[in-house]
């Protein structure tokens, strides 16, 4: 059982593994910039599961031209949006880690809230 | 230009979003006219499309001409128009606002305008996946809005607020992965087929839905995930906090109940009871939760904040018991909700700038230094409470009913505690701001408020500007007098709103 869905369906378990080790890195991590990765392979994680759930065996592009049977290209366009999201996210994310420099001089979680008190 | 009015609420925004920015580039005072023109047009298509949706029913639009289910369809229908208006005013009435306190940046206005947008796009959409480009859209700007201010706690609190946002969101896309995987279809009509012909029961389903609804109860921030949400109201600029207190967990809370409703639908929650619980519990102790949290706090708008923690989870508990009743009281409330909380932020940026008080011990007497204050935020506490004939009183009623007519006795009751609760948080403001120090009585305080002015609906009326005066401006008292008016008055026309949205809901709760 394990074994059948380790050789069959390891894109999802290593999707699942990717969310929980970047969900982890986020609560986890003290230093901001880590959390800032641990957040990109939380979503990377995600984009992996639409595009495994998108594969089809021999599958080809949907043109009329080609032949069945036909890739829906929609989770392929939804993650390129979310990767654009993603990318927008990390930007502001990043700024703001700059500006908590420049106002405390550390990314440090722990002495972020000691100068906060 | 009319039949477009659908698409235009979302571009209106979104345009004023980006020339803003651009002539930011050359003047730096830009940013103000080209958000009040924004405004005011916003403001303008809310009230045809509200028109529209009045006289001939809900409308549909497809996007960019693609046949539907397959192109992005824009749905206004009684649901959702109610928040269009409200966040087209809300809108306005920042904007109005901000003229004086600030942020005066080019940028915020900027930021303002898309975080509208995006807002408005996630009221109107009918696609799940837009609903998340759109929760993002706002998102960003949230985030960056909150770190717009002078405060270095912001930034952090911006920062936290982030994250949080964003595994929220991203856990939506999962599911609304989890969804296409099952159906192969992103529109919310075309879910709602084909969810049913899949099996409420089937493993896929179940699945998003837990993860939608929890993505959506992060932004939305229900109890054990609200933890980014005091943070970020306490730090915000005061123009900030208003817009995001009165709109952002709103439009959340609606974006969970438009999933639930239309496209889960209530035969899923009959089919799945213990999703129904779930949603149900995880409701039921953020209002308790969040009311006695709100009761330990020292600080009036970490107070506030809280309170809303408590307000939206008796909103999601009216969206999930799914009864028509419960349904018009989560609505309401979710507006009154807006108004009220979004009017007592306002206050307290009245009050800082007179006075510089923060916390509760620092209200005492304030109705001698700033009696339009005092009144008003004791009449928007009050409603918050759930005094008749205010709005917070009409929108708790008809979600006890509805509680009550489908037999979840124990979210009436707890609805019933927390009013209690909140009484108690907002008892101890109003006694601290009238009868604090010195014993002369105090009179009532809705006469203090509702004898000042007219409301002139928070338009930027403001006082003519660069006079050097640190108080507040016309403007500002403006938009804290009209929240404090509309919160009584729409109390007294909300049934009104009854027929409208229980004719919208004759679709979804119906079979």
């Amino acid at each position: 059982m394990v074994v059948d869905l380790l050789l069959t369906r390891y894109n999802y378990v290593v999707a699942l593994l990717l969310l929980g080790i970047g969900l982890y890195m986020m609560i986890e991590n003290r230093n901001l910039l880590k959390k800032v990765v641990g957040m990109n392979i939380f979503q990377a994680a995600i984009f992996l599961v639409f595009i495994t759930a998108a594969y089809v065996e021999g599958g080809n592009p949907p043109l009329l031209s080609g032949a069945a049977p036909y890739v829906s290209p929609l989770p392929h366009v939804l993650i390129l949006t979310a990767i654009v999201v993603g990318v927008s996210l990390t930007a502001v994310a990043l700024a703001l880690a700059i500006r908590i420099y420049a106002e405390f001089g550390t990314l440090d979680e722990s002495v972020l809230r000691r100068l906060q008190e | 230009m009319i039949a477009d009015a659908p698409i235009l609420v979302v571009i209106v925004p979104l345009v004023g979003a980006v020339v803003a920015m651009l002539l930011g580039l050359w003047f730096a005072r830009a940013g103000w006219w080209v958000a009040a023109t924004s405004a005011i047009a916003q403001v303008a298509v809310a009230l045809v499309l509200a028109w529209r949706v009045v006289t001939a029913g809900a409308v549909s639009y497809a996007t960019g001409g693609f046949d539907l289910p397959f192109g992005i369809e824009l749905v206004v229908d009684g649901l959702s128009v109610p928040l269009v208006v409200l966040i087209a005013v809300v809108y306005a009435a920042v904007v109005g606002y901000a003229r004086r306190a600030g942020p005066h940046a080019t940028s915020f206005y900027a930021l303002l305008s898309l975080l509208v947008g995006g807002l408005t796009g996630m009221v109107v959409t009918g696609d799940a996946f837009n609903l998340y480009v759109f929760l993002e859209i706002s998102g960003l700007a949230a985030y960056a809005l909150v770190a717009s201010g002078d405060d270095p706690d912001a930034a952090v609190a911006g920062f936290k607020y982030l994250l949080v946002g964003t595994v929220g969101a991203s856990l939506y896309l999962l599911g609304v992965g989890f969804l296409l995987i099952a159906t192969g279809t992103l529109n919310m009509a075309d879910l709602a087929a084909r969810i049913a012909a899949v099996g409420y029961t089937s493993p896929l389903v179940v699945t998003a839905f837990g993860l939608v609804a929890v993505g959506l109860a992060v932004k939305t921030a229900l109890f054990p995930v609200h933890t980014w949400q005091p943070e970020a109201y306490a730090t915000a600029p005061v123009s900030v906090a208003t817009i995001i207190s009165a709109l952002m967990s709103t439009v959340a809370a609606y974006a969970l109940g438009r999933m639930v409703l239309s496209v889960f639908t209530v035969d899923f929650l009959a089919a799945v009871p213990m999703a129904r619980t779930a949603v149900l519990t995880v409701a039921g102790v953020s209002i308790l939760a969040g009311s006695v949290l709100a009761v330990l706090q020292t600080d009036v708008r970490r107070m506030l904040a809280y309170s809303s923690v408590s307000q939206f989870g008796m909103v999601v508990a009216g969206f999930v018991v799914a009864t028509p009743a419960a349904v018009v009281g989560a609505l309401v409330h979710l507006v009154g909700h807006a108004i009220m909380k979004g009017g007592l932020f306002a206050t307290t940026g009245l009050v800082a700038t007179r006075t510089e008080a923060r916390t509760i011990e620092d209200y005492a007497g304030l109705h001698r230094r700033d009696p339009i204050a005092a009144g008003a935020f004791a009449v928007l506490a009050l409603a918050m409470v759930g005094v008749p004939p205010a709005v917070g009183f009409v929108g708790k009623w008809y979600i006890v009913v509805g509680a009550v007519q489908a037999g979840s006795w124990a979210i009436a009751a707890v609805l019933l505690v927390s009013t209690v609760l909140t009484l108690a948080y907002f008892a101890t403001i109003v006694e601290r701001m009238y009868f604090a120090g010195v014993d002369d009585a105090a009179g009532q305080p809705t006469a203090t408020a509702e004898s000042t002015e007219t409301p002139g609906a928070g338009e930027p009326t403001a006082a003519p500007d660069g006079s050097g005066t640190r108080g507040p401006s016309l403007g500002m008292i403006a938009v804290v007098v009209a929240a404090t008016v509309a919160a009584v008055a729409l109390g007294l026309g909300a049934s009104a709103v009854q027929p409208l949205v229980e004719s919208t809901l004759q679709g979804v709760l119906a079979g």
